[in-house]
């Protein structure tokens, strides 16, 4: 016999990982396991731990909520219907107990004294809440979930409702599986929020937001479609040219709104700074400035003789060509114009400092920071009114 | 969004800039057209002392926007 032929025979008797139920009922139907016998993945029941606020664990409502974290052996409340959600795939060996205003009290502190107790049960897996709309516990199940993910390598999972404080501040880390605003279907929750925790486990892909009905957690990720990017746009456009519904693949951002501040009311008593996201930085960019997807700006100061001189002066921005204002960097950071407007009287005072950062492919959060700290050091120095320009 | 931090802080601010569709959709309050994204405050086609003028005249008009008390 061909050898080859023996060996690719070998290839195919590949082990299959526990392939769960896709139904969105509970789980009761348990675990249906593919291949043959042999192949099966046979092991022992998954350790599971559960943590509950003190109402959910039953030792109190508000009255409770400063008791400090404690365990208590087996299922505790709703974790009855998590047991019974992992059927003979898991077993909850401990839930552990803690008052919601004790943890929102010291997040930290009380996070490590509930990853003490977790640890002592050597857990594969990690169930909190769910939470629904309850804030202070919704902070506790997110902030429990992602240190046992980062502390001990296992998956957790939790649900809340959209407007629960721990959606925003743990969906980038952590799998929130999105609730009601009430415990009306606990169960239907608890089971997803046990599919996904076997499915974790078992390293298996865990599909789009939209249909595990999780917090999006903020990941592009490609799959390959069955129609070229052009048709689906067109379509999408013709949907919403008729008003009829369509999903967007990548929704755009969203922008706030700010309320002006009070204008100059006295012009010669103001002190003015100009600030760039233009890129202009000294000869040798000694900050470093990045030339895309900056993280940092500078002050560069100049004299008020001389103004901005070109042979001083470099440009770091990959978003626009350099030529004009590398012969006369006055055409994007006006100095000279702002010298003679001081000297005249106009306005009271140029600040002596330029801030410079290159506002080319920015990510948005990085441009606030700056912003702020732009500001603080701007109103630090005294000054009173800014003029930005772009390119 | 660097005036919009600005402004958060209370430091009204004008902002000179050659996109301006840009600078509407992200909220900049104070928006003054600036001459081109290669030279927002210059013009390399004139001479030198009509370009200073012409930067005069565009930061002239930005600091008239920030004595702008409107909705303030």
């Amino acid at each position: 016999m061909d050898e080859r032929n023996l060996q690719s025979n070998r290839e195919f008797k590949t082990h299959r990982s526990p392939v769960l139920s896709d139904s969105d009922n509970s789980m009761l139907n348990g675990v249906r396991i593919h291949g043959k016998e042999e192949d099966k993945m046979v092991g022992k029941p998954l350790r599971v731990v559960h943590y509950l606020n003190q109402f959910f664990g039953g030792i109190g409502g508000e009255d409770k909520a400063h008791a400090e974290p404690q365990m208590k052996m087996g299922p505790i409340g709703p974790g009855k219907a998590v047991q019974g959600a992992f059927g003979d795939q898991g077993k909850v060996v401990a839930t552990i107990i803690c008052g919601d205003n004790y943890f929102a009290e010291r997040i930290e502190d009380a996070t490590t004294e509930v990853m003490n107790l977790i640890k002592s049960q050597q857990p594969d897996v990690v169930i909190a809440g769910p939470a629904f709309d309850a804030g202070r516990y919704g902070i506790a199940c997110g902030a429990v979930c992602k240190r046992a993910q980062s502390q001990l390598g296992i998956p957790a999972v939790t649900g809340m409702f959209v407007e629960n404080p721990g959606v925003d501040l743990f969906r980038k880390d952590v799998y929130i599986i999105e609730t009601e605003n009430s415990a009306r279907r606990m169960s239907d929750v608890i089971s997803k929020m046990v599919n996904i925790a076997c499915r974790l486990v078992a390293k298996e892909k865990i599909g789009k937001p939209s249909l595990e009905g999780y917090f999006a957690r903020g990941y592009l990720r490609n799959e390959v479609s069955d129609r070229i990017g052009a048709e689906r746009v067109v379509s999408m456009l013709l949907a919403k040219l008729r008003g009829e519904p369509f999903q967007s693949e990548v929704p755009p951002p969203k922008y706030d709104r700010v309320k002006p501040a009070s204008g100059l009311k006295d012009l010669h008593a103001a002190t003015i700074a100009l600030v760039t996201d233009g890129g202009l930085v000294p000869k040798g960019n000694p900050d470093r400035i990045q030339a895309r997807e900056a993280t940092r700006f500078g002050s560069y100061s100049f004299k008020d003789t001389d103004g901005l001189n070109p042979d001083d002066y470099e440009v770091n921005h990959v978003g626009y060509s350099p030529v004009f204002v590398l012969q006369d960097p006055h055409r994007l950071v006006p100095v000279d114009v702002m010298l003679d407007l001081e000297k005249e009287g106009i306005i009271g005072k140029l600040h002596k400092k330029f801030y410079s950062t290159a506002g080319a492919v920015c990510v948005v959060e990085n441009i606030r920071k700056m912003g702020q700290a732009i500001a603080k050091e701007l109103k630090e120095e005294g000054v009173s009114g800014v003029i930005l320009t772009s390119t | 969004m660097l005036t919009k931090e600005l402004e958060r802080a209370g430091l009204p601010t004008s902002h000179i800039c050659a996109l301006t569709p840009v600078a509407q959709m992200v909220g900049s309050n104070r928006i003054i057209p600036a001459s081109s994204v290669l030279h927002p405050v210059g013009d390399p086609n004139r001479d030198p002392a009509a370009e200073k003028a012409f930067r005069r005249g565009i930061v002239e008009e930005a600091i008239r926007h920030l004595q702008d008390q409107s909705n303030g």
